[in-house]
């Protein structure tokens, strides 16, 4: 147990998540179907339109509707993104988004690379080759890192 | 390569690792020359930090040799001696070009579970777990650098290796406490802990002009220190009473900026350590905020409370009243070291902080688990304990 508390609020804000998109379901049809977005500290005009999106979303972009505009207060340029064919309600479970399956997954990674390559440059990669073992403790968190990419907040 | 492991909680070990590659174009590969345990990653080998898997290599402090360059790379060459910030920044994101660096948004390759566990990530550190990045750490024959344009930082020839070696951490954490506290001259400020971190945070203060600095500990060794090499004076916390003695030294006014340097596994002699120790262990709160809710209690009305301690989660019985009753300000961070780190090289230099007095042991990495022990003990007057790969 010692090492699992951290898991709680995953799991939690997993649950939140999903709560949310039910509720919001009734009155909204593209519930689940957030705009996901993240802020880029560069002019628009580097961020690209909609019909030029910046590698690697570029590769989504027969799925994506995508909107850019400015930040307020010099911050830069929000580049947002949903699939145009609402996210099916099962692929958004906790189990599907940590088996992988939840389509938003490879948004949101496409997402923060664009923007990890227009500011920086490249998109910076974990250490390799690894150096850890397997244990029963650790492979929950090998879970929770392979899926961190493509979960979170955004 | 020879590699310092977490293996489980309380359980390091010296392994065999493969030897880091470069993974970006701006990342470099550096030889260790030395590192220093940092009362972090007590935190870490306790259990009290998430998502640390068997095998990861641990530490963040280092000075080393660049060996090897990434194509982008263009402020380093090989053979530069380099200190290296213990947090990774871009140097681009919205937080690098604000000097928030331990914010920076592409530095972290895991945010999915720190966006869970705090609404945001932070940014990437070495050998710091999974929900921070997961990079590999420092207490190692080579480690690699991300960004190493701007988290590494050329050694100029009169500073040494044991004093540079602070520059990583625990130097710019001090000076972040002082800076982002608001320390001006008149000031008085308390520092709770005597560690490396409270010292230089003490020494900041002075530095920044405070007309009296307060540091608090009960490790007489530290007190001694920090009065002798930090020009601070102190109060051992187990024979006074630190609030009446603050207001007593203070005109009854209480110290105008209080930074909190012990962090979420602090001491106590009281009641309420039994019990935040008994909630810690159940995990219904995840840290011990003993010199946190000291701090906040003594500090004078709008004074600022900054924690520099490091705390993963939730902490019980937060004296938020006095906060908002006593208008304070209060406010925490991990260090944005690249903003001060020029800088303080440039005070070492000129003799304005010192640290060498900080490496009071100096053990080869293959006893890196016995330099933890002493450190986390504080066993013979241990105060950090420096790790050379190569002794
Ligand atoms: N914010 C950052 O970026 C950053 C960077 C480095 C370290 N840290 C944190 O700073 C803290 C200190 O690090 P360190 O390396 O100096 O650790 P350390 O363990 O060497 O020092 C902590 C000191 O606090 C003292 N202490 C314990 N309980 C106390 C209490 N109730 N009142 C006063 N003093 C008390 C201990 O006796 C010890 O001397 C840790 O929590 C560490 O994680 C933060
Ligand atoms: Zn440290
Ligand atoms: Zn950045």
């Amino acid at each position: 147990m010692k090492k699992l508390w951290w898991a709680v609020p995953v799991v939690a804000a997993g649950a939140a998540a999903v709560r949310r998109s039910r509720s919001a379901h009734r009155s909204d049809e593209r519930a689940g179907d957030r705009w996901l977005t993240v802020t880029i500290n560069r002019p628009p005009t580097d961020v690209g339109s909609e019909g030029k999106l910046p590698p690697p979303l570029d590769e989504l972009a027969e799925r994506i509707d995508v909107r850019i505009r400015p930040a307020p207060g010099d911050r830069g340029t929000e580049l947002a993104a949903r699939f145009t064919e609402p996210v099916p309600a099962a692929s958004t479970s906790v189990p599907a988004r940590l088996a992988g399956q939840d389509p938003r997954q490879e948004l949101r990674r496409a997402l923060r690379d664009a923007k990890s390559l227009l500011e920086a440059g490249e998109v910076l990669q974990p250490d390799a080759p690894p150096t850890t073992r397997p244990t029963a403790g650790g492979r929950l968190v090998e879970v929770f890192t392979r899926r961190s990419g493509g979960e979170g907040v955004l | 390569m020879k590699a310092l492991c977490w293996e489980g909680v309380n359980k390091l070990s010296v392994e065999q690792v493969p030897d880091p590659e470069l993974r970006n174009d701006q990342d470099v590969i550096v030889r260790l020359i030395a590192g220093t345990t940092c009362g972090s990653d007590l935190h870490l080998i306790g259990g009290y930090i998430p998502a640390m898997r068997a095998g990861d290599v641990i530490g963040h402090e280092f000075v080393g040799e660049v060996v090897e360059t990434g194509s982008a790379v263009r402020r380093h060459a090989v053979g530069d001696r380099v200190v290296v910030c213990s947090f990774v920044g871009c140097g681009r994101c919205w937080y690098c070009a604000n000097d928030l660096w331990s914010l920076c948004d592409n530095s972290n390759t895991n945010p999915g579970i720190g966006q869970a566990l705090f609404g945001y990530e932070s940014a990437g550190i070495f050998g710091y777990s999974h929900a921070m990045g997961g990079l590999r750490g420092s207490h190692a024959e080579y480690v690699r650098v991300p960004f190493a344009d701007y988290g590494a930082f050329k050694v100029p020839e009169g500073i040494d290796d044991t004093s540079a070696l602070f520059l990583s951490d625990s130097v710019p954490t001090g000076w972040m406490g002082a800076d982002l506290g608001g320390v001006k001259p008149g000031d008085v400020v308390a520092v709770w802990g005597c560690g490396a971190v409270g010292q230089m945070a003490a020494r900041a203060a002075v530095l920044k002009g405070a007309e009296r600095v307060i540091s608090i500990d009960r490790i007489p060794e530290r007190l001694a220190m920090t009065e002798r090499y930090v020009g601070a004076e102190t109060i051992d916390y187990t024979t006074t009473d630190v609030a009446a003695e603050l207001r007593e030294r203070t005109g009854g006014r209480g110290p105008d900026v209080c930074i909190e340097a012990v962090g979420m596994e602090a001491h106590s002699d009281g009641p309420m350590h039994l019990y935040d120790q008994a909630k810690q262990q159940l995990r219904l709160q995840t840290d011990r905020p003993t010199a946190v809710r000291q701090a906040v209690h003594a500090c004078r009305k709008a004074g600022t409370v900054f924690v520099l301690g490091v705390f993963a989660g939730a902490v019980d019985k937060f004296p938020l009243g006095a906060v908002i009753n006593k208008g304070l300000t209060v406010r925490g961070a991990q260090m944005h070291g690249q903003r001060y780190i020029p800088m303080l090289l440039e005070r070492m230099a000129a003799g304005e902080i010192r640290t060498s007095h900080l490496a009071t042991h100096t053990l080869p990495l293959d006893r890196a688990p016995t330099a933890y022990d002493m450190f986390k003990e504080k066993t013979d007057g241990c105060v950090r304990a420096v790790i050379r790969p190569q002794p």
